[in-house]
């Protein structure tokens, strides 16, 4: 394991930095009699398998109930599952940020929520549950965005763990703890590392990884895992559906913008039930006329809100192995995993732990130089296309701009519409005709990255 | 509005999903038992409660301790003193309103004297941090009585799980990768009149280039056939031949040159699948060859009144072959080839499930049952599903620790590598053993573990040398082993509470696969195993 220094950097870089410690907790008064044993059988006994740099002492136990502080992202089936599982095992200064709010459909797995939160932020209703239920811990909830915090937000944390269901914003979380880094004489400085526990779920299947930003396989090292969201293709939509599915497609996708059913500019909202009945009975339309069988209520709404099925017990086994790997990382009682597990429990019990390689060329924790390679003649397009395509960068609304005559140019952007309509005449031009260079700089600006990754542009012939 | 969906629905919404309204039933007509409420037991519950189950009934005897309270999510430390049943009973209770939960407050071996049958009235019974000599106590009555028993266990960094099931029957197991069943090999006769209705040279363009996949391979395969003494392409090379043969069906423009047909390239990137012979796998046939196939009277579960037809049906109408499934993956296709080709297939598995019924109908009247004691939902849902038929039958505990029966060729080969999560059972084993000499176990309090190394290794050998194991168990274990003081960390009870759920909706729904019949989890390397002992 290549993280020898990691715990004793975490301890060294609280007594530099003496204001982190500052942390509002109930003293040990909460504590009653054999509240920790479980816990200090790990802290307080040597053994055969703890981490090299492991000495066992009560002070451990002291930092994790006052000192050490971690954040949470995602307050649903993974997080309210690690809240717990951290609280129990002393963990006390706990942040936790997530945007949504609590629906029904999570009861059946996230437990910090009873049918009378529904409609209610998530991570307030988890941390006021935890903090009643766990005496002394002390969740701090975020009802935000990640994005809406910035640099010195992160930096306060010890380890980071995410439950997320999107890989965009996981790709970012991992961005920003890459930003996060510091490289003096082109080594990196390990006290800027943050590591970062991430799980995730679908199903019956779960997986796990430890990542220590620009030293193990970050996610975007790993790309090709998670593979691009495939799409009907619209002619199949539009003209020749053989799939149920195919059928609440047009009805999402075509009718629903030609008819209006609700008005002029109302969006289908997949959580709105009138919409998913309308949309529900004009697919029973579609597939009639076609003689396809199969469409029902719970296949619309599974199609229209594009739904990954969920249970308690996967998240229960993800966010269990999670929190372990904090815990190890936090203590260096044991080493931490090297640096990814999956899970799946369909047929049998699964699990399998392997080392994901870090990407030598990554194009978030490598300090390669990207590059593109065009010919001159390619148009703007076609780099687009490239961008969002290619497996290893999977950008999504990826934004362009070059310095060109001493001026920063924006050759592209897609996500304010009145530069999109601008710039949209770019896209058919050629790279030689929007007066690029080779060895031009590109620089590119996606939700996938709290930074802009820089591009070499390399004419090809 | 045609469909009102109720509250239930959408609570359930996601898991649903996976195992459907009538897996919802199952689980809502299920009664579990689970025995100890330490943070394991509380944590299976937890994610037996959240999805709904029908009831739970806790029996632990225990008063709650100031260490339960750390580790156990669901007791308060208002409780200390109090019942441990009961406190964790309300604490799970809370969670769901669907569910009835219940309590017994008192020690399982002490139940077990008073009445040896309170725990057959069970759907499932789990235990958690039992010790071993109840535990194999009521493995033997509940074996008997042919109630599925899950053992659970959280030991330091390591969990267990042991599963004893007499006979566990799948209908529905879920295959990840399923391969199709599409009979290409072995057309039936209303499959083989549906390509001859096509003529892809007559075809107009558009035609020829939405014609499925399935079709394109079948017509080119005659053609093939012809050829080649009516063998199958099998080798690689006869396979890129035939590739090419059907690449050059692709058609021509004026000048020549081959048009760019999406279905046609399907068709070659498909000639694996479609080539797939049609036969019945060996677990299957293993199914139909088992005794409870042979004579069926009327206490036979329907499950082998139904494989018993299928059986029939294979040995008779079918020539050889297990109905048809009857569904084919989508295709390029314009829409009304696609669902006239989809329902030639339909239609047929129809034809053979109906068959089936014919089967099931007169073998149930020979033993004087009702011919709707199974429903024709459930032949079909039988009939599709026959490919992928599970029966898992464990082995028992007393087998499992009998010197005679114990499974050691598996042990032995295994500790080949002295890290296989092998060595995690051995070691159970042996603290177990020193719990039986000592009545607790080894490192619990800190001023022994020093020398409770040397005692548990004593323990170790004596296992070793009972059984006559000729294997090495590294004094590393021994000692973590020891570290450990059998604490129960919430994160390994969090994780074993999340996979003995699943094991216990798995024997419930009859759906997907449960595990045979030892599983490990090491939380040290995030490992695991599963082992036949
Ligand atoms: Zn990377």
């Amino acid at each position: 394991m290549a993280d020898g220094e990691e715990p004793a950097k975490k301890r060294q870089r609280i007594e530099e930095q003496p204001e982190k410690m500052a942390v509002d907790v109930s003293s040990s008064s909460s504590d009653w009699d054999g509240r920790w044993s479980h816990v200090q059988k790990f802290l307080e006994r040597s053994g055969p398998f703890t981490h090299p740099d492991f000495e066992p002492s009560e002070e451990t136990l002291q930092f994790l109930l006052e000192t050490c502080k971690i954040l949470v992202i995602g307050a649903g089936g993974l997080g309210c599952e690690l809240l717990k599982n951290l609280a129990l095992s002393g963990f006390r200064n706990i942040h936790v940020v997530d945007m949504d709010t609590i629906d029904v459909s999570n009861l059946n797995r996230q437990f910090l929520f009873r049918p009378a939160d529904v409609g209610r932020p998530k991570a307030e209703v988890a941390a006021d549950f935890i903090n009643s239920r766990v005496p002394g811990c002390h969740v701090v909830p975020h009802f935000k965005k990640i994005q809406d915090f910035d640099e010195s937000f992160y930096r306060q944390f010890h380890i980071i763990v995410c439950g997320l269901d999107s890989i965009i914003a996981r790709r970012w979380m991992n961005g920003m703890l890459l930003s996060l880094l510091i490289y003096k004489d082109g080594a990196l400085v390990p006290s800027s590392i943050i590591p970062l526990i991430d799980g995730g779920t679908e199903g019956f299947k779960g997986n796990l990884r430890v990542i220590l930003p620009g030293m193990t396989a970050c996610i975007d090292c790993t790309l090709e895992l998670y593979p691009p969201q495939v799409n009907f293709p619209m002619c199949t939509i539009a003209s020749m559906p053989r799939l149920p599915e195919h059928c609440i497609e047009y009805v999402r996708i075509l009718l629903w913008p030609k008819e209006k059913p609700f008005g002029d500019g109302v969006a289908l909202d997949g959580d709105n039930p009138e919409h998913i009945q309308w949309v529900f009975q004009k697919s029973l339309e579609r597939a009639a006329e076609f003689s396809i069988t199969g469409v029902t209520y719970r296949l619309t709404q599974g199609v229209v809100k594009r739904i990954i099925p969920a249970v308690a017990s996967t998240n229960a086994v993800i966010a269990a192995a999670c929190a372990t790997e904090v815990f190890k990382i936090a203590t260096s009682a044991y080493i931490p995993l090297n640096n990814y597990m999956v899970f799946n429990d369909v047929d049998g019990l699964y699990t399998y732990t392997f080392e994901a390689e870090r990407k030598e060329n990554c194009s978030a924790c490598s300090q390669v130089p990207q590059k593109l390679q065009f010919p001159p003649s390619a148009k703007l397009q076609e780099v687009l296309e490239y961008l969002t395509e290619n497996a290893s960068l999977q950008m999504k609304s990826p934004a362009i701009t070059a310095t060109l005559e001493g001026k920063n140019k924006t050759l592209y952007l897609q996500s304010v519409a009145s530069i999109e309509e601008r710039t949209r005449p770019n896209l058919c031009k050629t790279l030689k005709e929007l007066g690029l260079t080779d060895g031009q700089e590109l620089a590119v600006a996606d939700v996938t990255t709290p930074q802009t990754v820089l591009f070499e542009l390399q004419f090809t012939s | 509005m045609a469909e009102l969906k109720t509250n239930k629905e959408q609570r359930y919404d996601r898991q649903l999903r996976l195992w459907g309204d009538h897996g919802q039933d199952a689980l809502e007509s299920a009664h579990v038992c689970l025995i100890n409420a330490t943070a394991t037991g509380t944590e299976i519950l937890k994610n037996l409660v959240l999805p709904g189950i029908g009831a739970f009934t806790i029996v632990d005897g225990h008063k709650v301790t100031g260490e339960d309270v750390g580790n156990n999510f669901f007791l308060s430390s208002d409780s200390i003193g109090k019942s441990r049943a009961q406190a964790a009973t309300e604490l799970l209770q809370e969670l769901n309103s669907d569910v009835s939960g219940n309590f017994v407050e008192e020690d399982a071996d002490k139940l077990l004297e008073n009445d040896l049958e309170f725990f057959n009235r069970f759907s499932l019974v789990i235990s958690v941090q039992l010790p071993e000599s109840v535990c194999l106590k009521l493995a033997c009555v509940l074996w008997k009585a042919s109630v599925p028993f899950l053992v659970c266990r959280t030991y330091g960094l390591v969990g267990y799980m042991r599963l004893a099931v007499k006979e566990h029957t799948v209908v529905e197991s879920h295959p990840d990768s399923a391969l199709e069943d599409l009979r290409l090999d072995s057309l039936f006769t209303e499959l083989k009149n549906h390509i001859s209705s096509y003529d892809l040279d007559s075809m107009d363009k558009k035609d020829h280039s939405h014609t499925p996949w399935i079709i394109i391979i079948s017509k080119h395969l005659e053609k093939w056939l012809s050829e080649h003494d009516f063998q199958l392409p099998k080798s690689y090379k006869e396979k890129e031949e035939f590739r090419q043969l059907i690449r050059d069906g692709i058609r021509k423009n004026e000048n020549g040159v081959q048009e760019e047909e999406e279905n046609f390239d399907e068709a070659i990137k498909n000639v694996n699948t479609a080539l797939n012979p049609t036969k019945i796998c060996s677990s299957v046939e293993e199914i139909f060859s088992s005794e409870q196939c042979e004579i069926i009277t009327s206490q036979t579960p329907a499950f082998w009144v139904m494989a018993r037809s299928v059986r029939d049906f294979v040995q008779n109408e079918g020539n050889g072959k297990l109905p048809l499934r009857g569904t084919i993956p989508d295709m390029i296709s314009d829409s009304d080839k696609f669902i006239n080709l989809q329902n030639v297939y339909r239609e047929k598995a129809m034809q053979d499930a109906s068959v089936v019924a014919k089967h099931i109908r007169s073998h149930l009247q020979a033993v004087g049952k009702p011919a709707e004691s199974i429903s024709e939902q459930d032949i079909r849902l039988f009939c599709k599903n026959a490919a992928f038929l599970r029966v898992l039958h464990c082995r028992s505990l007393s087998e499992e620790y009998s010197v005679e029966t114990i499974n050691k060729d598996n042990i032995t080969s295994c500790m080949d590598n002295p890290d296989s999560e092998m060595v995690l059972y051995l070691m159970l084993r042996s603290v177990d053993r020193f719990f039986q000499q000592h009545s607790r176990y080894p490192g619990v309090y800190n001023y022994q573990v020093e020398e409770d190394i040397s005692r548990l290794k004593v323990c170790v050998n004596s296992l070793l040398q009972e059984y006559t194991l000729n294997v090495n168990v590294k004094d590393d274990y021994i000692h973590e082993f020891c570290r450990y003081g059998a604490a129960e960390p919430h994160t390994v009870a969090a994780l074993l509470g999340g996979a003995a759920a699943q094991e216990a909706i798995k024997l419930i729904t009859h759906q997907f696969v449960p595990f045979n019949n030892t599983f490990i989890y090491n939380a040290m390397a995030q490992t695991s195993a599963t082992f036949q002992l």
